[in-house]
């Protein structure tokens, strides 16, 4: 046997492959529900959290900041796992599926909340009281004059970020949920060896190259003239 | 549940003081982590934003590929990968050797494409006049270009500094005892929570000045380009 | 004239993809002398100034500037550079670095002299811009008109034996241009050798021995100023003089 040869019976098993490529087609298509998921809810949080930070309200605005720094601040894999064998001791079991879907969209609505906010405030005030004089209730401004320019300014950062924190999704495998990688690790264990995962990094090439390819061409897209 | 059972399962003082030297320990370690993984990124970062500014096909392709494929694999499908993968290859890697290498891999990417986006906001002007006075292109880079394209991308190479350092957290899915890890460890010894919120409020306090000064400088920058 | 040309540029060409922007010019300055060139926009005189230090690469023809073969394979194009200074329409200041820090980067890392020596060399060169009272500011501290004082002072701290100017008043308020256009005329003064691409034709008639009109990628006429702009021979320059003085 060459090395290649040897190289490719251990990460390329023809046999392996086929026993597992069902699991970890089983997996993918769990990653692609957890990712949009969080991408839903995650992003739906954190425009909420910015609209009611928009408002003004002094003590409400604290408690956002606040929040928003927890969760800036915070590894992901820190609150999945405080989420996941933490919560147990108060008489309450997230599966991982939940624990990891709960954490991502915390920390994705903490970025998209920085990141509407910065759109929202990067509005010249002008522009509030001129649809103001003409009338506009606040929330008509908010939904015809303000988002609609705050949200162009804010698509490169949110996307570039929404596509980090969806990444995340392989760290579902620490808390046993059988996502790409998950699946992929068992596989390994099982097989003594490492096709499941040459398959579970290509299966996360196949779903991600697309997107950091979408993510490259927005930034260009909406550039900012400097 | 009450109150003082809340207390008792996650703000247990007792427990946190019995844990708190192998806490201690984890922080040294991911201290430790953080500085050789930062300065092995920005180290590969930097060769391959300066490879950017090669026009040739040759290089410009490969090197897109590279990145991209980097960008899109999630860092723990890499880690794991390298830690669980490559021994089947002959190759046993320790604990730190394969978190160095998928980190120089994956946050290399990362700081490459920020540094790269530096380099191109530098005005094509700056590299003549050093090159009409003498400078070689080394010379033209290193005390030119360099750094003010440093200075321009600053924000987003602090804000990719913090991910890297909270990214040093999956460093204890393969057992490496960093902050994150024995915490788990002392949580699976106690059965109570309480070491998993110190780890969680040892990183908050670690990293809430950055976040905060990122958020300003964020502000600043998006508030600027309106 | 006897002494040997400082600038001597033969059948330059210069392809852009498919363009063809110089196709085939000649220039040859002297010692001491001031070569004005003019010419509309995309006529090819800022190229053919770029190839003077290849920062633009001829794709034929050969550029020998005080002795030195510039297109030899052989020749250390940054030995070379030293003695071609370059003034740019945008100044091309290095904004993270003083007015001293600019003018003494090169002085350093070039010539590799002392920061002592380089700072004092710098200040000379300040000086002879009038703006030593300037040396610790910023670029974006500084008038454009200073900032390009600041930029003529980077390249002849490096003592070049020509000086190429291209386009240096463009880019600056009205008012400004006075005081750069004083300093080059005091360069001049002292005997740099200069090749000036500008429309300031006023500069033209007063300082420059020679004047060349490019139009389309070729030298379409050269002469005195007073030839040039009193009694152009060629139809498309007495078009172009017409059109500038209407301005």
């Amino acid at each position: 046997m060459t090395a290649w040869e040897r190289f490719a019976d251990s990460f390329l098993n023809a046999r392996v492959a086929a026993e597992y490529l069902p699991k970890i087609v089983d997996g993918f298509r769990l990653t692609v529900v957890l990712a949009l998921l969080i991408v839903v809810s995650g992003l739906a949080a954190g425009l909420l959290l910015a609209l009611v930070r928009s408002l003004g309200v002094r003590p409400l605005n604290w408690l956002i900041i606040f929040v928003v720094d927890l969760f800036r601040a915070l590894p992901p894999l820190v609150v999945i796992v405080l989420l996941f064998f933490g919560l147990p001791a108060a008489g309450m079991q997230l599966s991982g599926f939940a624990s990891t879907w709960l954490a991502l969209s915390l920390v994705l609505m903490a970025f998209a909340e920085e990141i509407f906010w910065a759109g929202i405030t990067s509005v010249p005030k002008g522009q509030w009281e001129a649809a103001r004089s003409t009338g506009l209730t606040f929330v008509q401004t908010l939904r015809f004059v303000v988002l609609p320019q705050a949200i162009r300014l804010t698509i490169p950062p949110l996307t570039n970020r929404t596509i980090a924190i969806t990444k995340g999704t392989a760290l579902a495998s620490v808390v046993a949920v059988q996502e790409i990688l998950g699946a992929a690790h068992a596989g390994v264990s099982f097989s003594f060896n490492p096709t499941p995962l040459t398959l579970g990094a290509l299966a996360y090439l196949v779903l991600f190259i697309p997107v950091v390819v979408f993510g490259r061409w927005v930034e260009t897209r909406f550039a900012w003239r400097r | 549940m009450s109150w003082e059972d809340f207390a008792l399962a996650f703000l247990n003082l007792e427990i946190m003081r019995e844990a708190s030297p192998i806490l201690v320990q984890g922080l040294v370690q991911t201290i430790l982590l953080s500085l050789l993984v930062v300065p092995l990124g920005l180290v590969g970062g930097t060769v391959l934003a300066l490879l950017s500014t090669v026009r040739h096909p040759l290089v410009r392709w490969p090197l897109m590929a590279w990145v991209d494929t980097f960008r899109a694999l999630p860092p723990l499908v890499l880690l794991v990968f390298i830690y669980a993968g490559m021994p089947f290859a002959g190759l046993e890697l320790p604990a730190w050797g394969a978190v160095a290498i998928g980190f120089f891999l994956n946050t290399g990417a990362y700081y490459g494409e920020i540094l790269r986006a530096g380099i191109e906001s530098v005005p094509r002007g700056q590299m003549e006049a050093a090159r009409s006075t003498g400078l070689t292109r080394g010379q033209a880079m290193a005390y030119v270009v360099m750094p003010q394209a440093v200075r321009n991308v600053l924000p987003d190479l602090i804000s990719n500094t913090l991910e890297v350092v909270k990214l040093t957290s999956i460093a204890s899915v393969v057992a490496l005892p960093e902050l994150l890890f024995q915490a788990r460890q002392a949580q699976s010894v106690t059965y109570n929570a309480s070491p998993l919120v110190a780890a969680a409020v040892v990183y908050f306090v670690l990293l809430w000045p950055v976040v905060r000064l990122l958020s300003r400088l964020e502000n600043r920058q998006l508030a600027g380009r309106g | 004239m006897t002494s040997r040309p400082i600038v001597e540029a033969r059948g330059v060409h210069k392809h852009f993809g498919t363009l063809h922007v110089l196709k085939g010019v000649d220039l040859v300055v002297a010692e001491r002398e001031l070569v004005f060139v003019i010419g509309p926009s995309g006529s090819g005189k800022s190229t053919l100034l770029r190839c003077l230090n290849r920062l633009e690469e001829p794709s034929a023809g050969s550029i020998v500037v005080d002795g030195i073969d510039l297109l030899d394979r052989r020749t250390d194009i940054n030995k070379a550079r030293r003695r071609i200074g370059m003034v740019f329409q945008g100044f091309n200041l290095y904004p993270h670095m003083t007015a001293l820090g600019n003018v003494t980067l090169a002085l350093r890392k070039v010539l590799g002299l002392p920061r002592a020596e380089a700072e004092a060399r710098g200040r000379v060169a300040l000086e002879r811009v009038h703006l030593s009272d300037r040396a610790d500011h910023y670029p974006s501290q500084l008038s454009g008109g200073q900032q390009q004082r600041v930029a003529i002072a980077r390249a002849i701290a490096l003592e070049p034996r020509v000086m190429l100017f291209d386009e240096p008043t463009s880019a600056l308020d009205p008012e400004l241009v006075g005081g750069v256009l004083a300093v080059m005329r005091e360069l001049r003064e002292d005997g740099m050798t200069m090749v000036v691409v500008s429309h300031e034709m006023g500069f033209a008639r007063a300082a420059a021995d020679r004047v060349l009109f490019m139009d389309d990628g070729l030298v379409v006429e050269e002469g005195t100023p007073e030839q040039i702009f009193g009694a152009p021979r060629h139809e498309r320059t007495r078009a172009f003089i017409s059109q500038i003085e209407r301005h």
